[in-house]
């Protein structure tokens, strides 16, 4: 088995634009996803909105820089994740698409395998 | 060394290569470890046939040499190897409901156009894995460095390992769209040869024969998938005339021009019955289309008996399945030209003279420059042609264009 974290993109500003109906629709699809998953996910979160990031990094001096906000400034953030247990890549591949963010023109998902140390 | 053993290494590399590969695969569960014991394996046969014969089998005699390699390797290397991600194998045999045959080959194929990888890496591991083109050949087929492909083709097999790409052929619910990529990639590797893109030389038979035989495998391996008898049919009805494209000289012959007596007889027949066969059992594919209109070309004894009604009404077929292709367009409106005479042809490519998609193709010049010259109207015609020219990178290519331009200026 192998670890793989699902990373959730979209634009914050249509999230926030949805209406009590589609979040509703929203939820029975993540519901529907963590019904099919069952016990292949290990953790999943959903993010607040990405002005309430603080990132840290280096400030080139022994100190490190703090900043308000994502490491990356882009139109598109993070919304939440997953982290999934599952044997390969296709079994990943054929729950994802439950996700609504995958049907969004806006969202995305992306999958990353997780590192494992033996 | 003899010759005729030299023969048959190289006859059991392109036969047999992805055989190899694959089945090594499945006990290495790791495609460089195969990759390397499958070369290995060839190398001995060099030796050992030399002095003891080619053996009845050479497949089985290579698969043996490569399998009992592999098995040293890991012995030595245990320790070390438990470290390394590896290839998800799967050993059970697909049902069958699958219609499928457990081939090992099937499996490298499935792995190497699986859809987490990009087309470009998908290309390179197939011809790389499948067809065994060493890496300096599948570079220059992309015209990168080969340090460049080396890399590309080194992060896919990482990616295959760590991202636990399975090493199967897809179940049932995804065979579908997972065919579908293995056949653009076959038919993207035969494209690439068909008219290198850039170059000294017109065609990369290297390229074509490497897509014919992936075909030819994909059909063996999966005989009831219409989808993959017509692109085979495709591929074999153009290939059929690939000895008459050029002249004596190398010079470029267009299919007007061409020396029909020299179309291979042989490959336009099995084409044919392939594709009557795909378009009997099931609703025409894109590629059994397209190869509708090559057999259309491949069976009209004359350029003047072309059957253009047909030819236009295939390209409107494929232009229901394929709306937002411009080239099928262009193709269309050729064809249209053809039939109707040349000012038809320029008024049906008018409404594509502003897609951004076309604006470096060098054929949509190339074609407008004909319908003029043939039109009379030569300065316009010399501007189309020299457009055409700045757009095209192949050698044959550059050089019919710029004959042409010539004749337009000088007359």
């Amino acid at each position: 088995m192998a670890k793989y974290m699902l990373l959730i993109h979209g634009d914050a500003a249509q999230w926030d634009a949805m209406t009590p109906e589609q979040w509703a629709v929203h939820h029975a699809a993540h519901a529907a996803f963590r019904e099919a998953a069952g016990d292949r996910i290990v953790g999943g979160e959903q993010l607040e909105p990405a002005p309430t990031a603080t990132t840290v990094r280096s400030g080139g001096t022994d100190e490190p820089m703090i900043t308000d906000g994502p490491f990356l400034d882009a139109k598109e953030g993070l919304g939440g994740f997953y982290l999934l247990e599952a044997a390969d890549l296709d079994e990943v591949l054929k729950l994802v698409p439950l996700l609504p963010e995958v049907h969004a023109a806006h969202s995305a998902v992306e999958i990353r395998p997780v590192v494992f140390h033996g | 060394m003899n010759d005729e053993v030299v023969a048959a290494v190289a006859e059991a590399h392109r036969r047999e290569w992805a055989r190899i590969v694959a089945t090594t695969a499945r006990l290495t569960r790791d495609l460089d470890l195969a990759e390397e014991c499958a070369q290995d394996a060839y190398a001995q046969a060099l030796r050992v046939w030399a002095e003891s014969g080619v053996p009845q089998r050479p497949g089985g005699w290579l698969t043996e040499v490569a399998r009992n390699r592999a098995r040293d390797v890991m012995r030595r290397e245990a320790r070390f190897r438990r470290a390394l991600p590896l290839l998800v194998t799967d050993e059970t045999v697909p049902g069958p409901e699958d219609g499928l045959a457990a081939d090992d080959r099937l499996r490298l194929i499935f792995t190497c156009c699986h859809p987490a990888l990009d087309r470009a890496t998908q290309v390179a591991l197939t011809l790389r894995l499948v067809s065994g083109l060493s890496t300096a050949e599948v570079a220059r087929a992309f015209l990168v460095r080969e340090a460049t492909m080396a890399a590309r083709i080194t992060r896919a097999k990482r990616k295959i390992a760590t991202a636990r790409i399975p090493y199967r052929v897809p179940s049932s619910d995804q065979l579908g769209t997972r065919v579908g990529a293995v056949l653009q990639v076959v038919h993207l590797i035969f494209t690439i040869g068909h008219t290198a893109p850039d170059g000294a030389q017109l065609v990369r038979r290297d390229l074509c024969t490497s897509a014919i035989d992936l075909a030819r495998l994909l059909h063996l391996l999966m005989p009831t998938d219409t989808a993959v008898s017509a692109l085979l049919a495709l591929l074999l009805l153009n290939e059929a005339r690939a000895a008459s494209r050029l002249g004596p000289d190398g010079s470029l012959r267009l299919l007007a021009d061409q020396d029909r007596s020299s179309w291979d007889a042989g490959l336009i027949t099995e084409g044919v019955a392939l594709l009557t066969d795909a378009l009997r059992r099931a609703t025409p594919t894109r590629y059994a289309v397209e190869a509708a209109i090559a057999a259309v070309h491949a069976e009209a004894p004359t350029w003047a008996d072309t059957d253009w009604n047909e030819i236009i009404a295939l390209y409107g077929v494929l232009r229901t399945m394929w709306p937002d292709s411009p080239v099928v367009q262009l193709n269309q409106a050729v064809a249209i030209g053809m039939r109707d005479g040349p000012q038809a042809g320029l008024d049906a490519l008018e409404p594509l003279l502003g897609d951004p998609a076309l604006a470096t193709y060098q054929y949509l010049s190339a074609a407008r420059a004909d319908f003029l010259r043939r039109l009379g109207r030569q300065p316009e015609a010399a501007t189309a042609y020299a457009e055409a020219l700045t757009l095209t990178a192949n050698d044959v290519e550059r050089r019919y264009l710029a004959a042409r331009l010539d004749e337009v200026v000088h007359g």
